[in-house]
């Protein structure tokens, strides 16, 4: 893996650096050294955590943190501000830090089953591939569901990046069951002795009940088939969510029992803020980022280093 | 359990309409929470506070505070500045006098741009035209096939070019529209970050090429903060002339077509409201600012009755609910005219308060084909006397209908109840304004 993280790691900076530029030019218009902190600045600031997605009401709340703590050092060096921000913001990220399987490695259950679940257009296949082609070249053998069998050509757009990934596919076609699909992934998985499979589904509106229902069917068949299965559900979310991200982590993580995150699209200029909010309501994990349309652009999610990106000088 | 922003703005609003007389405070303070309101659908922060000044502003003057009912002075203050926000009418496409026309449909990646196209196809096919769609999104994998796939289901023309560029693409669509007589090209184009400057050139050389007479701009109805940036980094590179808003079919209120009317000014015109080729309206201002305060769609439900209910069947039927007449038959006749109007997820959707149901509220369609089947097994004796309908016949309409005995039993049970409620309200009661109601709408 040593290699991988090196390109990796290089890559993330890259994505980031766009959002650490556009926060941290922000931050330091508002906080010149020597400054004496005032109620200006804290709105500013305010403003600035607004600006980021991460919502109107998580923003109050870390700035209420914050003006509490800087109340007897009020009218003292702005500069203080900085460093008080970012622990508040790794305080509530803490929350997605607890995650029982280290990213990018499997646990010895076989075959080990991850679902992928979100909205329309988040970038659930892309981001299968990226995750199926970490596996693949740790040397597992990777299979991947295409159950998503409503939209057109989604299968095909599943055999590219499989091929790419060097992944195994099972597919049947537009219109199949989805759940009938997944079953049939995970037992041929078993039989053929494949090490992960990655269940790709349809992209859903949270409010549709009868499809979130599907989803449901299709975690229940899995878990007929193998019992503990699927053994993760990952939510995809576009960094430039909005709120709605919010109610998506709420009905998805209802209906198809999410136990993690993956935060695409960071490589724009979106910050995701979002996260800390559905961090501080939910405790979702952040599993993994993405952060470019390469196989390579998909890395392990680490709060630190997410708040010191935003904020660094 | 989720608040939208016209439920939040209900509560904030009572309060407001519970108080005697507006004090410059009070309105000041309830305006806070509205900002609040705002941020929490995703307008931009600085637009919000725009907003919030401008009302304030018209607030505070004399004619509120001389006002007998200060709060519905300000819902509506609030109304005609969302109104005035998102635009004042609905613009349509803009047509080259010289065929074909031109329009390129740009976008981030999954917005929906492959999706709307062939919504707007269709929508344009329906109006008399003749589309082409241009696949010159060669970067996704399989985007080609999606739009062929699209096109296929839908009786579409596709024009693909495999292995060519997108600009190659793009104007070689155009040439083979004029060959064949198709008087629209639609460029689907790929999705692209604003900050990708190979991916913004490509854009623009595509524009260059095919000198497009409206190109639209795909926004997705979930969009945070960052709609401002990208909306406006678009518009630099590409000057488009109108936007669509995706997705509006979720709980997202749109926050995202504030900011974009706000920053970039160009008219909305179009939005989607589901996966399904035919799930695409056109832009109504006002309607989404009356949808935001939670006013309801009125406008929209009257339309589409005003177009879909026959007024003499109406009045014939209120006479029959009077004279407590309401047969099975006539019960099926009423669901076909509900059926007529849309989706009833749709339909609810424009009523008043709808946004007071829960938000994952579902109407069940399959219910009603179901009723609908059963009074169809049944004879039109039984239909117009069902108390003749016994064990056997109960059986046989089962049978017919492929439900169960106990769904015929559920029917005819649900039937009874709504003959001695209409009992009542025919006595002059409810029905009688609803009746009158309906008329003066229509």
């Amino acid at each position: 893996m040593g290699i991988l993280d090196k390109i990796g790691i290089g890559r993330l900076r890259e994505g980031l650096s766009r959002t650490r530029s556009g926060l941290l030019s922000a931050v330091t218009r508002i906080i010149t050294g020597g400054q004496r902190i005032d109620e200006q600045m804290l709105e500013n600031l305010e403003d600035t955590l607004i600006a980021a997605d991460v919502g109107a009401g998580t923003a109050a709340d870390i700035m209420q943190a914050l003006r509490d703590r800087s109340h007897t050092a009020m009218s003292a060096d702005a500069s203080a501000l900085l460093p008080m921000l970012k622990e508040e913001i790794g305080k509530r990220l803490a929350a997605a830090t607890v995650s029982a399987v280290e990213p990018f490695s499997l646990p010895a259950t076989r075959p080990y089953v991850i679902m992928v679940v979100g909205i329309n257009g988040v970038g659930k296949t892309t981001t299968i591939g990226k995750l199926a082609y970490r596996f693949t070249a740790q040397g597992h053998r990777v299979m991947i569901a295409a159950a998503d069998t409503f939209r057109a050509a989604a299968n095909e757009q599943l055999e590219i990046w499989a091929k790419r990934a060097g992944a195994e596919i099972i597919q049947q076609k537009q219109g199949a069951d989805p759940a009938a699909v997944a079953f049939d992934a995970v037992s041929a998985a078993a039989a053929r002795g494949i090490d992960v499979v990655i269940i790709d589904t349809a992209g859903r509106l949270h409010t549709r009940t009868n499809l979130m229902e599907e989803l449901r069917k299709i975690h229940r068949v899995v878990g007929k088939h193998t019992p503990a299965a699927p053994h993760e559900v990952l939510l995809v979310i576009d960094a430039s969510t909005g709120q709605n991200g919010l109610q998506q982590a709420k009905q998805f993580g209802a209906t198809a029992s999410v136990t993690g995150l993956v935060l695409t699209k960071l490589d724009g200029t979106a910050k995701g803020g979002i996260v800390l909010a559905i961090a501080r309501e939910l405790g979702y994990p952040v599993r993994y980022i993405g952060v470019g349309e390469r196989l390579e652009d998909l890395q392990q999610f680490d709060p630190q280093q997410f708040v010191e990106a935003m904020f660094e000088a | 359990m989720f608040e939208d922003l016209s439920r939040k703005l209900d509560t904030v609003l009572k309060r407001l309409r519970g108080q005697g007389k507006v004090s410059e405070a009070n309105v000041a303070e309830t305006l806070r929470e509205v900002r609040r309101v705002l941020l929490d659908a995703d307008v931009n922060y600085k637009v919000a506070r725009q907003f919030m000044d401008d009302v304030l502003r018209r607030a505070v003057g004399q004619e509120v505070l001389q006002s007998i009912t200060p709060g519905q002075l300000i819902v509506k203050i609030i109304y005609d500045e969302l109104v005035q926000l998102l635009g004042t009418s609905h613009v349509g496409i803009t047509f080259s006098p010289l065929p074909p026309t031109v329009i390129m449909v740009a976008g981030l990646q999954g917005s929906g741009k492959t999706t709307f196209c062939a919504k707007l196809a269709l929508h344009l096919m329906a109006q008399g035209h003749f589309p082409l769609l241009a696949a010159a999104d060669v970067h996704r994998p399989a985007a080609i096939d999606q739009l062929e796939v699209l096109g296929r289901q839908n009786g579409l023309n596709v024009f693909t070019k495999r292995g060519a560029d997108a600009v190659t693409v793009a104007r070689e669509a155009v040439e083979h529209a004029r060959l064949g007589a198709r008087d629209v090209v639609i460029v689907d184009t790929a999705g692209r970050l604003h900050v990708d400057e190979v991916m913004m050139q490509e854009a623009e050389a595509i524009k260059a090429a095919v000198q497009p007479h409206e190109i639209l701009f795909v926004v997705d109805a979930m969009t945070g903060q960052d709609a401002v940036t990208t909306a406006q980094a678009f518009h630099t590179r590409l000057h488009y002339d109108g936007a669509v808003l995706t997705k509006m079919d979720g709980d997202a209120r749109g926050g995202a077509a504030i900011s974009l009317r706000a920053t970039v000014g160009v008219p909305i015109k179009f939005i989607g409201t589901g996966e399904k080729p035919d799930a695409l309206e056109r832009f109504h201002p006002d309607r989404l600012a009356s949808r935001i305060l939670g006013l309801g769609d009125i406008v929209s439900l009257v339309e589409k009755a005003q177009t879909q209910f026959n007024e003499e069947k109406a009045v014939a039927l209120e006479q029959k609910i009077r004279k407590s007449q309401f047969t099975l038959e006539d019960f099926l006749d009423q669901l076909l005219e509900v059926k007529k109007m849309g989706p009833l997820q749709q339909v609810l959707g424009m009523l008043p308060g709808a946004n007071r149901l829960p938000a994952n509220a579902e109407v069940d369609e399959s219910a009603l084909v179901r009723i609908e089947a059963m009074i169809r097994s049944m004879t039109t004796e039984e239909r117009r006397k069902p108390q003749i309908i016994n064990g056997t016949r109960r059986r046989r309409i089962a049978l017919g209908s492929g439900c169960t005995v106990q769904d015929v039993n559920k029917l005819l049970k649900q039937y009874e109840q709504m003959q001695r409620m209409m009992k009542t309200l025919g006595k002059g009661g409810r029905m009688d304004r609803m009746a009158r109601g309906m008329r003066i709408h229509s």
